[in-house]
């Protein structure tokens, strides 16, 4: 059940990240959108959880390095171009995976048929924004290229097989760097040439490394669930 | 909901000639009291147009600013299925100040403008919202509470005499009874959970429940704006009206909570059949109402906060879209 | 503080299942019809309100006078002929 974990977790940690906009997006409509984005996710980890035990010992009971999030989806908010480049890089990640998930015979067939809507979805948002900013003004384009560079080298890890995930890995990344280069070059943003991974080699966020900021993340998230022990909510 | 024209109005009415201004304002009057509904290009009188903004601008920048002591808890929600709920629920409150402002919008007030009355605190929002949310269970009394006094107040709204403002909240209605309910769960649960939680919820309750009954705006004989709203069928009932209705909805459920209401003076009165409730500290609500009250800083500077570091992202989009408008055109309907 | 530039408003059009008009719901504001499309989606049919959008910028639409009311609405009220309920029919005719 290492898929669902992992699966899962990226669901759960980006929701989380996605939840700290409320009342800071930069426009009402936006509010909405990110909230529309959120929502979906916290849905789909709700059921991968569901899968492997308690949706909710398992988000709030375990400790930091027992999460397999990518350790893209822990990274802070940034601005909201940062915020941005997160959600094309992964959306898109997550849309491929999905497709293929759900035509294939694996147990996540039917969440992934339902899910990838919903990340096509996100994948559009993440799109339209990254043209926006890329394209807009000057100081758009300066953040954007700066939040997509920024985040290159957790990117890399998107790639490496999960146990239990039976797909092709190898054109799940060539489908998704095409895909990432053309929305970014039409948004007049040029393509990172750095590496795709950090230079430290104890693992990523798929076997419990993750960020420093992700520990900060969980105690905010798991501090009232564990402060009443056996209390249900 | 529509904002269209809303201008031409104002134009239509500067060149006519000595006396129809009589005639609208009769032909308006009748209809107000016929209980037709005003929409955004009938002639009205400069002050209901003033009174309206007034109101659904206040209403709007309670939503938004409202979201706040929510959100500050989604982040530590306790299980995954209230995180979702409040995220749900937050949600609801940038949608319901969507539509408000919308509403606000049809009679020629842009919602920018709104915002900078809003920032530079020139319009004001409730006042409730001043309060902080402490614990999780604040969570809950402010759906059971405020949702519920909010609820109390915006039914009749339903009917209010302008169109947009009673369509938006017909929309808002629907979707609000949702927030009360969840609260009411969420504090039935902590009020039959560990002795910890039971105490959580009982402590919110003793700090939401005046600030909730203040919601209702100060007594009917000190009220400024209520005589001519009510007239003008924008309110529907008095202040204390809806507060009584209030106070008598609550007793049973704080009943059926197992919770107790903060008000030694609070008890059935069988000739009036209603309840006597104790004495709102009108003091207190004054205060709050001026700037003092716990959180009226910190909610304003969070809100030009936001507003200020999201005027790239708005611009960089007005930037694109003149980019790109030509290709664009078109591709709109389906 | 704020920014000079405000996005435009539209307004929106839902279809709340086939079959059905598309019928005004609100408005709202976006910088450009693609994600005025979108904002829609987002705030008009969250909780499964729709299955077709339409939006269209609000300076556009062009409304009646309220002053002319009279001119436009009146001349259809007294043609009842234009209301099948005008003719009589025989009883036991039937398919009419």
């Amino acid at each position: 059940m290492t898929a669902a974990l992992a699966l899962g977790d990226d669901a759960l940690v980006l929701s989380h990240r996605l939840g700290e906009w409320a009342g800071h997006a930069p426009v009402l409509e936006e509010e909405v959108a990110l909230a529309n984005i959120a929502l979906d996710l916290l849905g789909q980890a709700r059921v991968l959880l569901s899968l492997v035990g308690d949706e909710d010992e398992l988000a709030y009971l375990r400790e930091e390095r027992a999460f397999r999030n990518v350790q893209l989806v822990e990274q802070p908010n940034g601005d909201f171009a940062h915020t941005i480049a997160r959600q094309l890089y992964f959306s898109t990640y997550q849309r491929l995976l999905y497709e293929q998930l759900a035509t294939g015979e694996s147990p996540f067939a039917g969440l992934a048929a339902k899910a990838v809507k919903e990340v096509a979805y996100h994948q559009d948002h993440a799109e339209r924004w990254t043209l926006r900013l890329g394209d807009g003004t000057a100081e758009s384009h300066e953040r954007m290229q700066r939040g997509v560079v920024a985040l290159w080298r957790f990117t890399g890890e998107l790639f490496q097989p999960v146990e239990g995930v039976e797909i092709d890995w190898r054109s799940l990344n060539s489908g998704w760097l095409e895909s990432v280069t053309a929305v970014l070059q039409q948004a007049t943003l040029t393509v990172p040439a750095g590496p795709q991974f950090g230079a430290w080699t104890a693992g990523a966020g798929r076997q419990g490394i993750h960020t420093e900021p992700f520990g900060r993340m969980i105690a905010e998230m798991q501090h009232l669930h564990r402060s009443h022990p056996g209390a249900s909510w | 909901m529509t904002a269209v024209t809303a201008d031409q109005t104002a134009q239509a009415g500067a060149g006519r000639p000595e006396g129809a201004d009589e005639a609208l304002e009769a032909a308006f009057d009748r209809a107000v009291a016929a209980d037709e509904r005003i929409e955004p290009r009938d002639w009205m009188p400069d002050a209901y147009r003033a009174s309206l903004v007034r109101q659904m601008a206040q209403h709007a920048h309670s939503e938004i600013i409202g979201m706040q002591p929510e959100a500050n808890w989604i982040s530590r929600a306790p299980s995954l299925r209230r995180k979702a709920i409040l995220m749900a629920k937050v949600q609801d409150e940038a949608g319901h100040g969507l539509y408000l402002y919308s509403a606000a919008e049809t009679l020629g007030t842009g919602r920018e403008e709104l915002l900078d009355k809003l920032h530079a605190g020139r319009q004001r929002y409730s006042s409730i919202f001043n309060y902080p949310t402490l614990t999780w269970a604040d969570v809950g009394a402010i759906g059971w509470l405020v949702d519920g006094a909010a609820i109390t107040n915006q039914v009749p709204l339903c009917r209010c005499s302008y169109g947009p403002y009673a369509r938006a909240m017909v929309r808002i209605c629907k979707e609000e009874s949702f927030h009360q309910r969840q609260g009411y769960e969420l504090l039935l649960t902590l009020s039959r959970g560990t002795p910890a939680q039971h105490e959580m919820a009982q402590d919110a309750v003793n700090r939401w429940w005046w600030p909730s009954l203040m919601m209702f705006g100060p007594p009917d004989d000190a009220s400024a704006h209520s005589a001519q709203s009510m007239a003008w069928k924008i309110k529907r009932h008095s202040n204390d009206e809806l507060r009584q209705r209030f106070v008598d909805i609550c007793v049973p459920q704080a009943e059926a909570l197992g919770l107790t209401l903060p008000d030694p003076d609070l008890r059935w009165n069988e000739e009036r059949g209603q309840h006597d409730f104790g004495a709102i500290d009108w003091q207190e609500f004054q205060e709050v109402l001026k700037g003092n009250g716990p959180c009226n800083e910190q909610r304003l500077t969070q809100r030009r906060r936001a507003h200020e570091e999201g005027s790239w992202v708005r611009d960089a989009a007005v930037a694109y879209a003149e980019k790109h408008t030509a290709v664009r055109n078109g591709e709109a309907t389906a | 503080m704020s920014s000079s530039t405000e996005w435009p408003l539209w307004e929106v059009f839902v279809r709340s299942r086939r079959g059905l008009s598309h019928t005004h719901a609100g408005s709202l504001h976006a910088p450009d019809a693609e994600m005025a499309l979108r904002n829609a989606r987002d705030l008009y049919t969250r909780r499964s309100e729709g299955v077709s959008i339409w939006v269209v910028p609000s300076a556009q639409v062009t409304a009646s006078s309220p002053d002319e009311k009279d001119s436009f609405f009146e001349p259809a009220g007294d043609k009842p002929y234009r209301h099948p309920t005008f003719y009589e029919i025989p009883e036991g005719v039937k398919h009419l």
